[in-house]
């Protein structure tokens, strides 16, 4: 019952909505785009004029740019990699009949509620602390020499404390598509003579690439702008030096806002790259 | 070669006894259809054979070998699901490939037996689709074809015709029936239609809660039931009973009347009745007779048309040989 008239009222009760997302969106965009032209230095004497492309030749021809790009797409591979590959295992077994099933389930959603602070936090002070650290203890309880996590293994510290952050919302969206699997299927196989693994691959995996697909595009977009458990742990020293990193020293420890403005847009193209990118690998799924 | 034994086989559901023990045997080459209201245990019989499920006692064999512990790839049966239980991201070349390929056969042959497979079952040119781009009919015969290039040595059909449309059913039908002259290779079919049992079917099984009602021919089940249960599902519109006094003329606790077999005349007979609903079919009619002062309603069966109306007089008559005489346990006399 889309008439001319209702089409046209529809229109007018989304506007408000809009406007306000739209705004919300464009502000910090075309303020990100203004300041990327200026020579803008807060305490070191404010706003010193347009400043043409500079601030876009100085960012990426810093000695640090690139590495930072390494840096953040090893983190995001890495995270992503381990949270779909446990995810999936994880969700296949909190997909069989247990006892305790509610309990565990609710268990294993539970790291997400954690704030990114706090659990980098836990895990640098908990667990991954040479000396008093979980961690430690275990490596000497087998005779070997701690790691130091910190400041040796920093970018695979990284990885495991924001992996095990999105491992839940990786198994919670792959145990609902494995749930959603035709058990038919799975007995027709069966009669067609599939043993376990091959029904895993032939069968499951297909089931759940839509599933995957969604878990890969949602967290590669959150996992691009990673700050805090970099910025508790450590520092950006190590090697561990984001794009969004690199912004924030830009910004607030060498005070050049313009600068870190133009490290802003390039974080905005790297993001869309990759987008497209996953897109059209994962795209096709989507159908 | 499709002999397959049933031995003392049960199942139970943790306490619940689903079948009790149970004996059956299913030649080689038959079509062996088990039928049941729902519930009956029909589909787990059949789950049984196949080895999705584990039996609880007694054993099942296959061509003379116990097949009780086997895994159901291992028994050489091939089951058509319910839902058809297809690939839905391969394409129906590779859904009919699918055994072949767990079975690791060489790609030329593989492709040999699809290609034949596609050609019987007039899907040769649907190969390369998906069988989401597919109608109800040809999922049913992609997931025939997946059953048939095995070669196994018995189908099992667990209700497959139930998601098409009447139409459909009916041609399916056909061509399964024509599938099975053809390939002279056992199949044992589960369905609640006893119109399906009985057009297709060499041997009927009745179930009723997990024990086996009788075991015969179409014919023999409607001509010969053995109780009042086997007498009622048989059959299209289901047998008339009439019990108390009307019974007793005819010395026994309950007698079966099956519609066709009541003459319906306006005005004379030996039963009288008011006309309830009737349902013109073109070929046949069937009147709903009323307070005919034997109980429930009686359902006749007229051949062509007929012209009394709703709330008009009507006698009946049954054929005095026609009637079925059952005892006060329902077994037949």
């Amino acid at each position: 019952m889309a008439t001319q008239h209702s089409r046209s009222a529809a229109r007018i009760m989304m506007a408000p909505a809009v406007t306000l997302l739209l705004g919300w969106m464009l502000v910090p965009l075309i303020a990100t785009l203004y300041l990327s032209f200026r020579d803008y230095r807060p305490m070191r004497g404010g706003d010193l004029g347009f400043a043409g492309l500079e601030n876009y030749t100085r960012f990426i021809g810093s000695s640090s740019f690139w590495p930072s790009i390494l840096t953040t797409l090893i983190i995001v591979g890495g995270v992503l990699a381990i949270t779909i590959v446990f995810g999936v295992l994880l969700a296949l077994l909190l997909d069989r009949p247990m006892w305790g099933q509610g309990v565990v389930r609710i268990l294993v959603i539970a790291p997400f509620f954690v704030m990114p602070t706090v659990s980098a936090l836990v895990w640098k002070n908990m667990f991954m602390d040479p000396t008093n650290g979980l961690l430690a203890h275990l490596w000497r309880f087998f005779g070997a020499d701690p790691v130091v996590w910190m400041s040796e293994q920093s970018l695979l510290s990284i990885i495991i404390i924001v992996s095990w952050q999105w491992l839940p919302f990786a198994t919670l969206i792959l145990l609902t598509a494995i749930q959603s699997l035709d058990g038919e299927q799975l007995e027709a196989s069966e009669m067609d003579g599939a043993p376990t693994l091959a029904r895993f691959w032939y069968i499951i995996l297909p089931h759940l690439s839509r599933a995957i697909t969604i878990v890969l595009l949602i967290q590669t977009i959150f996992l691009l702008s990673i700050f805090a458990e970099i910025f508790v742990t450590t520092g950006g020293a190590f090697g561990t030096k984001t794009l969004t990193y690199l912004i924030f020293q830009r910004i607030s420890e060498s005070q050049a806002v313009g600068l870190g403005s133009a490290g802003g847009v390039y974080a905005i193209i790297l993001a869309n790259i990759v987008a497209i990118f996953l897109m059209r690998i994962v795209g096709k799924n989507l159908d | 070669m499709g002999r397959i034994t049933l031995d003392k086989v049960t199942k139970r559901f943790g306490d619940v006894e689903v079948i009790p023990p149970l004996d059956l045997t299913i030649e080689d080459g038959e079509f062996v259809v088990f039928v049941g209201p729902s519930g009956c245990g029909k589909s787990t019989l059949l789950r049984l054979i196949a080895g999705l499920e584990d039996v609880s006692g007694g054993q099942i064999r296959i061509d003379g070998q116990d097949a009780t512990e086997l895994p159901p790839a291992k028994r050489g049966l091939a089951m058509v699901f319910q839902s058809y239980a297809l690939y839905p991201h391969m394409t129906v070349r590779k859904n009919i490939a699918f055994p072949l390929k767990m079975a690791k056969m060489d790609q030329a042959e593989i492709d040999k037996r699809v290609n034949n497979a596609a050609s019987v079952l007039n899907l040769t040119n649907y190969l390369d689709r998906r069988p989401g781009q597919l109608s109800g009919g040809q999922r049913q015969r992609v997931a025939i074809g997946r059953s048939i290039v095995r070669e196994p040595a018995a189908f099992l059909f667990d209700e497959p015709l139930s998601n098409l449309d009447a139409a459909l059913r009916v041609g399916m039908r056909l061509e399964i029936s024509e599938l099975h002259k053809r390939l002279e290779t056992t199949m044992i079919y589960v369905t609640h239609d006893q119109v399906e049992a009985m057009t297709m079917a060499d041997k009927i099984v009745v179930l009723q809660a997990g024990v086996i009602e009788q075991v015969g021919s179409p014919l023999e089940l409607y001509k010969s039931p053995k109780n009042k249960f086997v007498a009622g599902f048989i059959g299209s519109p289901k047998m008339n009973f009439i019990e108390g006094q009307e019974a007793a003329k005819y010395d026994a606790h309950t007698i079966g009347i099956r519609p066709e077999h009541l003459a319906a005349s306006a005005t004379e007979g030996a039963w009288k009745g008011t006309v309830g609903v009737s349902e013109h079919l073109g070929s046949d009619t069937f009147l709903y007779v009323h307070d005919t002062g034997l109980g429930e309603a009686l359902t006749v069966r007229v051949s062509g048309e007929f012209n009394l109306r709703h709330g008009d007089t009507v006698y009946l008559t049954p054929e005095a040989d026609k009637i079925h005489r059952f005892n006060a346990e329902g077994l037949s006399i």
